[in-house]
């Protein structure tokens, strides 16, 4: 906040950058609609892959419908680790990094608006590729309660944007050398959070140490809700994940805020802020 | 009076590991040494100096992108480390030869998203952006993508931005590198008439363009090696070399025989450039008396004299007689225009 400045004018500036910044990806993704094909047709192929294996085996419907919804909501793992964490590289290259630090403005608000831009898009593809999916392989889906299914996505959204937020930071200081941990993030995050099975099968053990990706939660949380009745699948009952999921994002958002504070003033000690080369 | 612009013994050092050395030592390299500055509100002030003499760094410890390694600086009355937030609402910078904004959009509406980091509410927004498109000549491309405007132009929506949120201290970092003359000449004039528009603004410009820094600024320092060598006004600077002339001279050497310039006292050569059998030098001389010395080696080799002329020391000239070095290469030593006189 600029000293001065009341607590309204300052929440006003706020949203008009957040709205701004979303602005960006909203219009981009309305300018560019040869996204959807790609970002659409080859999520349903990779998973139709799978589904077609699946089916051969006279595999139990369940497990489809885990393999349609982790492949529905890859697109969003991979928006917060590209158009998250690493969009700040891409911010400095194209020269947006050092305007966004001469402004009075929290860098949260664009992160925010980053994440609201990406979600809107994301959401979009998911749903798509959801319902696609289902109906091309007849995946029969029943949601128990919508409102905790609401809950359990929303949360799981917040937390991993808020992830996407730290590693963001993490970008701001590091640069070029973060595209190397966003690549290895990659494979052992689909495996671990169990994009493509139930994750229980992992064991009690590593699958409470993939909690703290809020997905492996959320992905649980959701297959409960959306095959209805499922027990077979069960790593933690749902309201428990709705709790957890409700802690990993108020962690993770004061964790954003603390390292975006911390990574700007190492940023600004060794000048890292404009030197694009890094 | 606040001062718009205050430094003391300002300096910032980078430290980086040699690539390719045995050494896994550190090197520290001086950016900026011991500045002090102090620009009082209202004055477009201009650091001149080579590349990689400081300005830039100087410039982002301002606009609160880069810490210093020692000393103070404020900004509008306030430290540059304490009060960050207050100064980037009383700042802008615009970098010559950057782009910025996202391709997708069009160039109003990138300048529309900068508008919103200020808070500038949607009709006063887009009224500016129309009137500094107008200024940059970009009115007619108002609503072509980023992407699909030259670099050139890019440029030049990034020229606006600066102006968008009518900032009382603007940062200028070399504003006309790259731009075309006409359009070069357009963004000095809105300059000089921003600065007429409200009393108190304050530019601090760098530039390399010594007739750039001669036309618009009240002040200039000069800067080498991170240090503020001298600092004064245009004119004031000239009398630093008082009596001092500039000659240039072109010649044509017959035989291959080129006179030698080296032993005689009270000359300076700042430049040598030989083209087609044809030799140019530029000398800055302590006094006239120096130009009989110059005759008699002419004569001695026999060059032919393709002409002489005599000048009035300009800035160039200055930074030459107090750091011995030449301020610019050839390449970039003209300025993108032919000056206004």
């Amino acid at each position: 906040m600029i000293e001065g400045e009341g607590f309204w004018k300052f929440l006003e500036r706020q949203i008009r950058v957040i709205i701004a910044r979303a602005y960006v990806r909203v219009v981009g993704m309305n300018r560019e609609p040869s996204w959807m094909l790609f970002d659409v047709s080859l999520p349903v192929l990779y998973l139709a892959a799978y589904l077609f294996l699946y089916k051969s085996m006279n595999a139990d419907e369940t497990f489809m419908g885990c393999l349609v919804l982790g492949g529905s909501m890859v697109g969003f793992w991979m928006n917060v680790l590209w158009g998250m964490a690493g969009q700040f590289y891409w911010e400095k290259e194209m020269g947006n990094l050092q305007i966004f630090f001469l402004s009075p403005i929290s860098r949260m608000s664009i992160l925010i608006g980053m994440a609201l831009g990406g979600m809107y898009s994301t959401i979009i593809r998911t749903l798509v590729t959801f319902f696609l999916a289902s109906w091309l392989f007849h995946v029969p889906f029943h949601v128990t309660n919508i409102w905790t299914l609401l809950a359990v996505f929303f949360l799981t959204l917040t937390a991993l944007y808020g992830l996407g937020m730290i590693g963001s930071s993490v970008f701001m200081l590091w640069g070029r050398k973060g595209l190397f941990l966003t690549e290895l993030l990659h494979e052992p995050v689909f495996f671990l959070s169990g994009f493509y099975f139930p994750v229980r099968i992992l064991g009690f053990v590593v699958a409470g140490i993939a909690s703290v990706l809020p997905i492996t939660l959320g992905l649980d949380g959701m297959r409960q809700v959306i095959y209805g009745g499922v027990t077979n699948i069960i790593f933690l009952p749902v309201g428990t994940e709705i709790l957890l999921l409700g802690i990993l994002t108020v962690l993770y958002g004061i964790g954003a805020c603390y390292f975006l504070n911390v990574m700007e003033k190492r940023a600004k000690q060794d000048g890292r802020i404009l030197t694009r080369w890094l | 009076m606040t001062p718009a612009v205050l430094t003391g013994d300002l300096g910032r050092t980078f430290t980086a590991k040699p690539f390719g050395s045995k050494s896994h030592k550190p090197v520290t390299v001086t950016a900026l040494s011991h500045v002090n500055l102090e620009i009082p509100p209202g004055e477009l002030f201009g650091l001149l100096g080579p590349n990689g003499a400081g300005k830039t760094t100087l410039i982002r410890i301002l606009s609160t992108l880069l810490l210093p390694s020692y000393g103070k600086a404020f900004v509008g009355g306030y430290d540059i480390e304490t009060h960050p937030q207050k100064i980037r609402s009383l700042i802008n910078m615009v970098s010559g030869g950057e782009t910025s904004g996202y391709g997708m959009l069009t160039a109003r509406e990138s300048l529309w998203l900068f508008t919103q980091f200020y808070g500038i509410p949607y009709n006063e927004a887009f009224k500016r952006i129309d009137y500094l498109l107008k200024v940059v000549g970009l009115e007619d491309r108002a609503n072509v993508k980023l992407h699909d405007l030259s670099t050139g132009m890019r440029q030049k929506v990034n020229f606006a931005r600066g102006f968008l949120n009518n900032p009382s201290v603007l940062f200028l970092d070399e504003p006309t590198l790259g731009l075309d003359v006409h359009i070069a000449r357009g963004v000095r004039t809105f300059i000089k008439e921003w600065m007429k528009e409200e009393e108190g603004r304050t530019i601090l410009l760098t530039t390399h363009y010594l007739q750039e820094a001669e036309q618009l600024c009240d002040r200039v320092a000069i800067i080498s090696d991170g240090k503020i060598i001298a600092c004064d006004t245009p004119d004031g600077l000239k009398k630093l070399i008082p009596g001092r002339i500039r000659l240039e001279l072109v010649i044509q050497p017959v035989n291959g025989r080129t006179p030698s310039w080296n032993d005689i006292t009270g000359l300076n050569l700042i430049e040598e450039k030989e083209a087609d059998n044809e030799i140019l030098f530029r000398f800055l001389l302590n006094d006239e008396g120096i130009v009989h010395h110059i005759m008699n080696r002419l004569v001695n080799s026999e060059a032919r004299i393709l002409s002489l002329k005599k000048h009035e020391p300009d800035l160039e000239d200055v930074f030459v007689a107090i750091t011995g070095k030449k301020l610019c290469d050839d390449e970039t030593a003209e300025p993108p225009e032919i000056p206004e006189q």
